[in-house]
C-alpha cells in the first residue's frame, strides 16, 4: 500500500511562546512495496514523522494549506491510529512485560472485537506462524524479561505484523542492539520484507544501515527534506553539502585558486576553478598514497595513526597547511608495497573530489524562499 | 565437583563491606522498636486461659466492633483503589497548572494529626456542617454512622494508594499503552488488559496497606463515629474503652486480634508480590 503524505508540518508549544519547528511543510511519497529508510542527526524531525504517519501524533492544521495522509486510496488523516491498520515496532521494544511471548504477539487478534475475532484454534495456529517466521516458536511461553534484547524486538516485530499490516513503520527498531545482533536483524528484515512485500518506513540515524536495508533513503535535518533518493544515487551524487557530509567521513582542503591550481602553505593541487578561495571536500576512499608528487598534485602529509580495519588500512594524515588531520582508507596491498609507518612522510593523491555551495550561502537562500 | 568456597575452607567473601555491622544494628533497631512492645502485648496474655482468651475476644459488643471495623475498612480501601489509581494515573499522566501542589497535597492525611483530621471530618458532615446540610435532603446522613466512619478511614489511607502506584506508573513507558493502540486496542482494552496488569501488585498492596492502616485507626474515627455500642464502634476505640477500666488484659487481648490479622495480611501481600514481580524480571528478582 503506497502512502502519500502532503503538507505535513509540525510545530511543538503554544504560538506566543517558545515555539519550536520540528517539521517545515513537506511532502513525501512512497511506494507500495518500498523499505523507505528515514535518516538524519536527532532532532532533523525524522520521529516525529514516523509518529505522525502512524496516528501517535497529529500534524498541525495549517488553513491555507490542508495537510493530508493517504494510505493506497485510503484518507486516513483523521483516522485514529488504532483504525489505521499499521504495525509499529518502537525502539525499546515496548512489550507487554506481564505477558507471555505467545500472548504477545496473539494481543492484535484477542484485541479485535467479537464479531471480526477469529476462533481461538485460528490465533494459536497463526501465532504460531509468526513465531516460526521470527524464530521464536520454542520461546513461546517465555516472558519478554527471559529473553535477550534481539529476540525481544524480533517479537515486538511478530506482534506488529499479526493482524498483517498495511504498513510497517519501524522508530529506530535495532538502536538499542549491539552492533553483531544488528547486522542480523538487519538482513532478516530485509528479507521479509522482501517475502511479505509490505511497504516500510524506518527510521535510523545510522547511515550504514540506511544505504544497506533502504530502497530509497529520506535525509533528513532541521524538519526538512534534504534528499530523497536510491543508496547508491545518494552517495555517488548527494545533493548538497549537508547530505555528503552526512553519509560518510570527509576531509577538507581550503585554499586560494590562481590560474588553475589550488595552493595552501606549500601544498599544490591543480584544479578547474575560478579564481578565489575554494573548499574542496574529499572521502577517505578518494585519497591515494605515494612516495612522490605528481604534476597535478602535490600534497605532503606525515602519517600519525594507523588502524587496518576489515578490508582496508584507515591512515591518519597530518600536515602544515591542514586545519584538522584527514582520514584515508587505503587498500592493504598499497600499505604493504609503501611499507608504511607511523611518522612517515608521503603524498597524498586525490583521485576525485567534491565542491558544494558553503552551507550558509544554502540556508540564506532557503531563508529567502519561505 | 569442587566450589571455589570450598578449596578455600571458608564461605566467599562479600565485596560490600560492613554486612555484620549493619544488619546488626538494623536487628537491635528492629528488635526494640518493633518487638519489645510486640512481646510485652503477647506477655501481658501470659495469665489468661484459652477459654478466657476467647471469651474476652468473642464479646458480643467486641465481635460487632469487628464487623463494623472490617466492613468500613473493606470500603474504604476499595473505594481508595479506585480514586488512589485515578490520582496516581492523573499525576503521572498529564501535565497542568498546580500539579506540584497537588502532588504534595497527596501526603497531608500521613502529615495531619488524625485527631484533627477526625474534627474537621465531623465539623464538616454533622447535621449543620457544610456537607451535613448538602447531604441531608437526601437522606444520607455521614456523621455518626459507619458512611463515616469509612469515610475518615478512606482520608487517612489514600496516601498508600497513590504512593505505591506512582512510581510503577512513572516506570511504564508510554509507549507500552501506545503498542495497545496501535494494535487496534480500544481505550478500555488498553487499559483492562495492558495498564491495569502492570499496575496491578503495587494497587493491591497499596490498597492491602490502606486496609490495614485502616483497621486500627482511631484519632480520625472516633469523632465521626458517635460511638454507639453494637453499631458504630470500632476494635481500637473497644481497646480504648478497655484501658480506661483499667482492664490491660482485655485490651491486650482486642489488640493481639487486631496484631494478628494485620500480621497475616502484610504476610500475605508480600508472597503474592513476591511472585508476581518474579514473573515480571524473568525470575530472577
Amino acid at each position: 500500500m503506497s502512502i502519500r503524505l502532503k503538507n505535513i508540518a509540525k510545530t511543538y508549544g503554544k504560538a506566543g511562546r517558545g515555539v519550536s519547528r520540528a517539521l517545515e511543510p513537506l511532502d513525501l511519497d512512497i511506494h507500495e512495496g518500498e523499505l523507505i529508510g528515514l535518516l538524519g542527526p536527532s532532532g532533523s524531525g525524522k520521529t516525529t514523522l514516523l509518529r505522525i504517519i502512524a496516528g501517535l501524533e497529529a500534524a498541525d492544521t495549517m488553513s491555507d494549506r490542508p495537510s493530508s495522509i493517504h494510505f493506497g486510496d485510503r484518507d486516513v488523516t483523521h483516522l485514529h491510529v488504532r483504525d489505521r491498520r499499521i504495525g509499529f515496532v518502537f525502539q525499546h521494544y515496548a512489550l507487554f512485560m506481564h505477558m507471555s511471548v505467545f500472548d504477545n504477539v496473539a494481543f492484535g487478534l484477542t484485541a479485535l472485537p467479537r464479531k471480526q475475532r477469529p476462533s481461538s484454534g485460528e490465533i494459536r495456529a497463526r501465532v504460531q506462524r509468526l513465531l516460526e517466521m521470527v524464530q521464536l516458536e520454542s520461546l513461546a511461553n517465555r516472558y519478554p524479561a527471559q529473553l535477550s534484547g534481539g529476540q525481544q524486538q524480533r517479537v515486538s516485530l511478530a506482534r506488529a505484523l499479526a493482524l498483517r499490516p498495511d504498513v510497517l513503520l519501524l522508530d529506530e527498531p535495532f538502536g538499542a542492539l549491539d552492533a553483531k545482533v544488528r547486522q542480523e536483524l538487519r538482513r532478516w528484515l530485509r528479507h521479509l520484507h522482501d517475502e511479505l512485500n509490505f511497504t516500510s518506513v524506518f527510521v535510523t540515524h545510522d547511515q550504514e544501515e540506511a544505504l544497506e536495508l533502504s530502497d530509497r533513503v529520506v535525509v533528513m535535518s532541521n524538519g526538512r527534506i534534504e534528499q530523497i533518493d536510491s543508496p547508491e544515487v545518494l552517495y555517488r551524487s548527494p545533493a548538497n553539502r549537508f547530505v555528503f557530509e552526512f553519509l560518510g567521513d570527509v576531509n577538507r582542503l581550503e585554499g586560494h585558486v590562481h590560474d588553475g591550481t589550488l595552493t595552501c602553505g606549500d601544498a599544490r593541487l591543480d584544479v578547474d576553478l575560478d579564481e578565489g578561495s575554494h573548499e574542496l571536500l574529499l572521502r577517505p576512499h578518494e585519497i591515494k598514497l605515494d612516495e612522490h608528487p605528481t604534476e597535478l598534485a602535490h600534497l605532503p602529509v606525515t602519517i600519525t595513526a594507523i588502524a587496518p580495519v576489515g578490508a582496508e588500512v584507515r591512515v591518519e594524515l597530518e600536515a602544515d597547511w591542514l586545519a584538522e588531520p584527514w582520514l584515508a582508507t587505503i587498500r592493504h596491498a598499497d600499505f604493504e608495497r609503501l611499507r608504511i609507518k607511523r611518522g612517515q612522510r608521503l603524498y597524498a593523491i586525490p583521485r576525485q573530489w567534491h565542491q558544494f555551495p558553503a552551507a550558509n550561502q544554502r540556508s540564506i537562500a532557503s531563508e529567502t524562499m519561505s | 565437583m569442587i566450589t571455589l568456597a570450598q578449596m578455600t575452607g571458608s564461605t566467599p567473601k562479600r565485596v560490600l563491606p560492613g554486612f555484620g555491622l549493619s544488619l546488626g544494628i538494623s536487628l537491635t533497631f528492629v528488635s526494640l522498636v518493633l518487638l519489645l512492645p510486640m512481646t510485652s502485648l503477647v506477655g501481658q496474655l501470659s495469665g489468661l486461659s484459652l477459654a478466657e482468651y476467647w471469651a474476652i475476644i468473642t464479646e458480643g459488643r467486641v465481635v460487632a466492633s469487628y464487623v463494623v471495623t472490617v466492613g468500613a475498612a473493606a470500603v474504604a480501601a476499595l473505594v481508595n483503589a479506585a480514586f488512589g489509581l485515578l490520582m496516581a494515573w492523573v499525576l503521572v499522566r498529564y501535565e497542568f497548572p498546580g500539579k506540584r501542589l497537588l502532588d504534595a497535597l497527596m501526603d497531608l492525611p500521613f502529615a495531619l494529626p488524625t485527631a484533627v483530621a477526625g474534627i474537621t471530618l465531623a465539623t464538616l458532615y454533622s447535621s449543620n456542617g457544610w456537607m451535613g446540610q448538602l447531604l441531608a435532603p437526601t437522606g444520607l446522613q455521614v456523621a455518626y454512622t459507619w458512611v463515616g466512619i469509612a469515610l475518615a478511614m478512606a482520608f487517612t489511607s489514600i496516601p498508600f494508594v497513590v504512593r505505591t502506584v506512582q512510581p510503577i506508573l512513572e516506570d511504564m513507558p508510554v509507549q507500552v499503552d501506545e503498542a495497545a493502540l496501535t494494535l487496534g486496542a480500544s481505550d478500555g482494552t488498553a487499559f483492562r488488559r495492558v495498564i491495569l496488569p502492570h499496575l496491578w501488585p503495587a494497587l493491591v498492596t497499596g490498597t492491602g496497606l490502606a486496609f490495614v492502616r485502616s483497621l486500627g485507626e482511631f484519632g480520625a474515627i472516633i469523632f465521626i463515629a458517635g460511638n454507639t455500642p453494637y453499631e458504630t464502634e470500632i476494635t481500637s476505640l473497644m481497646i480504648f474503652v478497655k484501658l480506661q477500666e483499667y482492664d490491660y488484659v482485655g485490651a491486650s487481648a482486642i489488640a493481639s486480634v487486631v496484631l494478628a490479622t494485620s500480621l497475616v495480611l502484610l504476610l500475605a501481600i508480600n508472597l503474592w508480590q513476591g511472585r508476581f514481580i518474579k514473573r515480571l524480571h524473568g525470575g530472577k528478582g
